[in-house]
């Protein structure tokens, strides 16, 4: 068996879903007894030959006309070349925005059997089951891959990154250049934040907040914590806040580490997103609120004495480090 | 935030469509948000058991209602609806008719693999000459985020994901989509296929004149196509319950702090 990894690269970089995807195909070899290797498109400072200390053996790297902005199109069918030449047999993509607009192309076009949000290593004694969270968190499923080219897009913060020793080598590969049918006309980027998904803590504000103009006690806890910022969807919807920010059942759905949710009641839709963080932390004053059955820290108390107390308390652990 | 681009001015049309344009929205049956998550048949089966369908949100609030937009914006644009899916659709393409939409298709197959479900929109829409294709980004059930992408390379059509605002200008689309950590403005001439979420449009509600035409809308029935599923799902199962919550008085802040780095050692 012979696995390829999509490595992704965010503005040249490699991110933490790009280590989970390696070091998760990486596994997913030796418990195969395979070999896993990655393919990575465009140019970059990195140094990919370290992708060996995270299971893979080998790196493709293409650059060409075609990997230079973004086409899903364009993407699948230098994924799809790249597969053929290298008769791979499973398929690893990050099931972010980039992974769910191309693995899906290329399960129709390898007619290759596809599961989105993988959270664990697939079950290969017998057949090949992939455990995947459904109902927006709320539930889990097992799925059975039927045909022989199998993908996985694997849910970010969900598969633990280890290092451990080895170089991969790296090669670069020729494919075709794909006609770029959808242009890049221009990219905004929110800097100096850290991006949701992807965060190991996540603090959280809602209506208890009362009006954007006191969403300094959330920036500032987060900032301390080295946290990315979220909120609940009626603060997005009356523009408290970015959309971007709207983390529930229909906004993003998370796992970190931790979650700080202030003044969220935390209706049903709102816990769909974030119940799979490993520790939910609520600080509301109705002590009815349906986000205390979820969570496993509260303070039914005012947010706006309570997070000051927090922050200080915060800053002095920080300075003491 | 810094706004390297002019965003396109979403709600006012200036803009000149294409006349005659043909747009396919791709509508999909899910239980309300609310509703109490439990399994049947050996934990193999979801049990809509008291569950309330709805329209999958990203498909009704932001792909559909964009369409009407357009539509509403050039009275000459046709929107087709299509789901995929047995007898029990029925009221859910009825509601999306009454937002709006001229004409309706579903094509009877309970099959619950994406690959199948996407081939059956994908030959429809083959056909039908779209020259637009909206799917909402995800269904919130199954979270499969797959038959755009799916359609796309079914029909080796462009493909653009997670859009946020969406405007036309003739044959030309200039979509903003939502990338990790930003956004990012791409142009594509059409035949196109968006998947769609939050920004796209606002919510709309139907109204009585909408919900009486709706029921004299055509809405027919086609046989699916035959084609293998490429996965099947073993099991459902729920997650662990929470050992409870441990309330720290709101007096003590700092022993919350101490806790979430000593005890969940999440700091």
């Amino acid at each position: 068996m012979n696995i390829l990894v999509y490595i992704e690269l965010n503005e040249g970089k490699l991110k933490k879903a790009a280590f989970e995807a390696a070091c998760y195909g990486g596994d997913l070899a030796k418990q195969t007894g395979s070999t896993a290797n990655a393919i990575v498109f465009g140019e970059t400072n990195e140094d990919l030959s370290t992708l060996g200390a995270y299971g893979i053996s080998n790196v493709y790297h293409v650059i060409n006309s075609a990997t230079y902005s973004f086409d899903a199109r364009a993407f699948s069918k230098m994924i799809a070349e790249v597969v053929q030449k290298q008769s791979s047999d499973i398929l690893i993509f990050s099931n972010t925005i980039t992974g769910k607009s191309i693995a899906p192309q290329l399960s129709v076009m390898l007619k290759a059997g596809l599961v989105t949000g993988a959270i664990e290593l697939p079950k290969t004694s017998n057949g090949f089951t992939v455990k995947k969270s459904v109902f927006s968190g709320k539930a889990f499923s097992e799925i059975n891959i039927l045909t022989e080219k199998k993908i996985i897009a694997l849910q970010p913060n969900s598969y633990n990154v280890s290092k451990g020793e080895g170089s991969a080598q790296v090669q670069s590969m020729e494919t075709s250049s794909p006609e770029v049918k959808v242009k890049v006309e221009s990219v905004q980027k929110v800097s100096g934040e850290v991006s949701l998904t992807e965060a190991d803590i996540v603090v959280s504000g809602g209506r208890g907040l009362k009006g954007p103009e006191n969403w300094g006690l959330v920036t500032e806890l987060a900032q301390l914590l080295g946290a990315a910022t979220a909120c609940s969807r009626p603060v997005a919807d009356v523009h408290w806040r970015p959309h971007h920010e709207h983390v529930g059942q229909t906004g993003i759905a998370i796992a970190p580490n931790l979650y700080i949710a202030i003044g969220i009641s935390g209706a049903i839709q709102h816990l769909a997103g974030v119940n799979r963080s490993k520790t939910i932390v609520v600080i509301n004053k109705d002590p009815e609120a349906p986000f205390f059955k979820a969570a496993d820290y509260g303070i039914v108390g005012d947010a706006f004495e309570v997070v000051p107390k927090m922050i200080e308390a915060v800053k002095k652990i920080k300075q003491q480090a | 935030m810094q706004t390297i681009f002019a965003t396109p001015e979403q709600g006012k049309e200036p803009t000149q469509q294409k006349s005659d344009m043909k747009i396919l929205v791709c509508i999909s049956k899910t239980p309300d948000t609310t509703a109490k998550i439990a399994f049947t048949d050996n934990n193999t089966k979801f049990s809509g058991d008291g569950v309330q369908w709805i329209i999958n949100p990203y498909d009704e609030w932001y792909s559909l209602v964009r369409a009407i937009e357009l539509k509403e914006a050039d009275p000459s644009v046709t929107i087709h609806l299509i789901t995929v899916g047995g007898a029990d659709c029925e009221p859910i393409i009825r509601k999306a008719l009454a937002l709006g939409g001229d004409e309706a298709f579903r094509i009877q197959c309970e099959e619950n693999d994406s690959y199948v479900v996407a081939m059956q929109i994908a030959s429809f829409a083959k056909s039908g000459q779209y020259d637009l294709i909206f799917t909402g980004k995800e269904t919130i059930d199954y979270n499969g985020s797959s038959i755009g992408a799916m359609v796309s390379a079914a029909l080796d059509l462009p493909f653009v994901s997670h859009a946020t605002k969406f405007q036309l200008n003739g044959n030309n689309a200039l979509v903003t989509r939502e990338i990790e950590g930003g956004e990012e403005i791409c142009s594509a001439a059409l035949p196109l296929i968006v998947s769609c979420q939050k920004g796209m449009a606002e919510q709309r509600i139907p109204n009585m004149k909408g919900i009486m035409g709706a029921r004299t809308k055509p809405l027919k029935t086609i046989e699916a196509e035959s084609h293998q599923a490429q996965t099947s799902i073993s099991n459902f199962d729920l997650p662990p319950a929470k050992a409870g919550v441990k309330l720290i008085s709101p007096e003590q802040p700092e022993e919350l702090i101490r806790l979430l780095q000593e005890e969940a050692k999440a700091i």
